[in-house]
């Protein structure tokens, strides 16, 4: 809710738009670890894109007789394997950089559906009320009554393991915060006077709920989108360490560290560079939200 | 106060029984058959199929299993184990309070520190210890916490040896259990070298599942105590003449701590999904290994029962939060 929704602005001119978000830009860049965040999302999604011509091998690819070297600045490093390799002889840089793309695909398929299913749950809760919202809510009551990871697991093993299934079993984990979040919002907007008089000059329920009200539940949605992206993460590599998410030889990270796991202390590195990738990932998604959460929300402005 | 609980109460009745048809659906829906899970590799013959599916009451039709088992939950009947064939209620019972002790060590772990954290980086906002506390408090909430496990395994117990690796006491100890916790356990029975051992045994799990839990409180707690620190009454008692330090701990802590309390109890879901990946780790026999162990091996009984009861638990100490909320804040029983 970055824009003052006391005045009615039902459509705003283009310049309005710009100078909304050169005021949001303005905060968020005060912001010093959400900008280095940023910088180091986009540096993943690059990587991520361009992974086959950045990456010095093939992921899959398994070099003969150099399995388990440690990285190259180690003793018995080899500098052709920047990071050393893994069990049976792969490139771990490789399929680190490849990892990238799994991650970042999870998080945005992820998040895109739990949003979905979320705001148009959330939308209907809270605009209709009455036994739409009781039925709805209370679903979401008994999604949330179960730990998450927990239910992840279960609807995993019933859909069969493999991360596609992994990903609709977090996104079906994490919609409730969106339904919530989109209810309390609709619910604190429906009776301003901005949707009475949209309501007077005749729309009805659907643009009503979509035109009208939703853009402005717009800030805490955005900020709950990137927490649920780095949740997504940190979820769907934890089912792949417990075996249920994206299946070997994937090179995703969580599945990397599962078979690492063995080598714990005859091969540390197998273990800890694919953390390593998950924890910074998940942390600078983490900064770009603490920085848009301070961005977008007008009651800390002022602080 | 009493028409709030028993509001509380009634709104849980429908939640409680949409969670008991989900576990039992989720069960229905997972692959594979529990009559020939539960034969084993030896398999059986068809006539005996039929005649344990009648025993079982697989052959009835679904909303009569489910009303079968909802009976036989409700009469303290959860079932039995395919893998182990013992009740699972009672296995439940031996695993929970090793899950519990956990979960407290961590919870308590996290609060010590959390709080007190939070409230320095409040007070001191803006300064480097401000922002190392927040960096740090950001980074332990986006650790992958089973790999932050295998690191803390690493280099404390394969690297200095300071640790064990796995497990909840050294095998040469053997206590029947009284309460079921085994550091308490140990000095019940005076057995002092037990007790190291269990605490040993207790230090990197603890320090694993209350990494995001401390996290959370730490920033929970510095957010609330700068919105309290610039309210009118804590200007007044500045004003007074009190010492800053009564101010922060007398006059604004204890009404940051109310948000605090909430986000504490809240936890405990949340403790729950850690404690699946930190027991997974270290072979901690609780019930999050358990679980995870049980859907892997399709043991239908336990999963279905597992899950009902951690649910209902979770809910249980939700309310009790709620409650706990309602005393610390007189503005909410009004409502």
């Amino acid at each position: 809710m970055m824009t003052d929704i006391s005045k009615p602005v039902p459509a705003r001119p283009k310049g309005a738009r710009a100078a909304a978000f050169s005021e949001f830009w303005h905060y968020f860049s005060m912001n010093r670890g959400a900008v280095i965040g940023l910088a180091v999302v986009g540096i993943f999604i690059v990587l991520a894109l361009f992974a086959p011509w950045i990456a010095p091998y093939v992921p899959e690819q398994q070099f003969r007789g150099f399995d388990k070297l440690p990285p190259a600045w180690t003793n018995g490093g080899d500098l052709r394997f920047l990071l050393g390799t893994d069990e049976v002889g792969r490139d771990i840089l490789s399929r680190l950089i490849h990892g990238a793309r799994y991650s970042l695909t999870i998080g945005l398929v992820v998040v895109s559906i739990a949003a979905t299913v979320g705001i148009v749950l959330g939308l209907l809760a809270g605009y209709f009320r009455g036994w739409v919202d009781v039925a709805i809510m209370r679903v979401m009551d008994i999604i949330l009554a179960f730990p998450s990871l927990l239910l992840a697991l279960v609807l995993v093993a019933i859909l069969g393991p493999g991360l596609l299934n992994a990903m609709l079993a977090i996104a079906l984990v994490l919609q409730p915060h969106f339904a919530r979040l989109v209810r309390a919002s609709v619910m604190a907007e429906k009776n301003r006077e901005y949707v009475t008089s949209a309501k007077m000059a005749g729309a009805g329920h659907f643009r009503l709920m979509t035109i009208t009200i939703l853009p402005n539940c717009l800030g805490p949605l955005i900020v709950q989108a990137t927490l649920s992206f780095s949740n997504a993460i940190l979820d769907a590599a934890a089912l792949g360490f417990l075996g249920m998410g994206a299946q070997p030889p994937t090179p995703e990270w969580g599945t990397m560290l599962a078979k690492g796991r063995e080598f714990i202390s005859s091969a540390p590195w197998i273990v800890t560079f694919p953390g390593l990738a998950i924890l910074i990932t998940v942390l600078a998604i983490n900064l770009i939200g603490d920085g848009l959460r301070d961005a977008l929300d007008p009651k800390l402005k002022r602080s | 106060m009493i028409s709030y609980i028993f509001r509380r109460l009634l709104l849980i009745v429908p939640t409680v029984i949409g969670i008991s048809i989900c576990a039992f659906a989720f069960v229905r829906l997972l692959p594979g058959d529990p009559i020939l899970a539960m034969a084993g590799e030896h398999g059986v013959t068809p006539e005996r199929y039929e005649i344990l599916k009648e025993a079982f009451g697989y052959n009835l039709p679904i909303w009569q299993q489910y009303l079968n088992y909802l009976g036989s939950v409700l009469s303290g009947d959860f079932g039995v184990s395919l893998g182990t064939k013992r009740p699972v209620l009672n296995e439940f019972m031996t695993l929970f309070p090793a899950t519990v002790e956990l979960a407290l060590c961590a919870i308590i772990l996290a609060t010590v520190v959390g709080i007190p954290a939070g409230v320095l980086a409040a007070v001191r906002r803006g300064s480097w210890l401000d922002q190392g506390t927040m960096g740090l408090a950001l980074t332990g909430y986006s650790m992958p916490i089973f790999w932050w496990g295998l690191l803390l395994i690493m280099f404390f117990s394969s690297y200095l040896g300071w640790t064990p690796v796995s497990g909840r006491i050294a095998l040469n100890f053997f206590l029947r259990p009284i309460t079921g916790f085994m550091t308490i356990d140990s000095l019940l029975y005076g057995n002092w070298p037990a007790f190291v051992s269990a605490l040993r045994h207790l230090i990197l799990p603890t320090v694993v599942l209350a990494t995001i839990p401390l996290a959370v409180i730490a920033r929970q707690t510095r957010s609330a105590m700068l919105e309290v620190l610039g309210d009118d009454y804590v200007r007044t008692a500045r004003a007074k003449g009190l010492s800053p330090g009564r101010v922060v701990n007398v006059h604004a802590l204890r009404n940051a701590l109310i948000p605090v309390v909430t986000t504490i109890g809240l936890q405990v879901g949340a403790l729950m999904a850690g404690a699946i990946l930190t027991e997974t780790i270290f072979s901690w026999p609780g019930i999050g290994k358990w679980m995870i162990e049980s859907i892997l091996k399709r043991d239908y009984p336990v999963v279905q029962s597992g899950l009902l009861l951690i649910a209902l638990i979770i809910m249980a100490v939700n309310l009790i939060v709620d409650l706990l909320y309602a005393v610390i804040n007189p503005r909410i029983r009004v409502r």
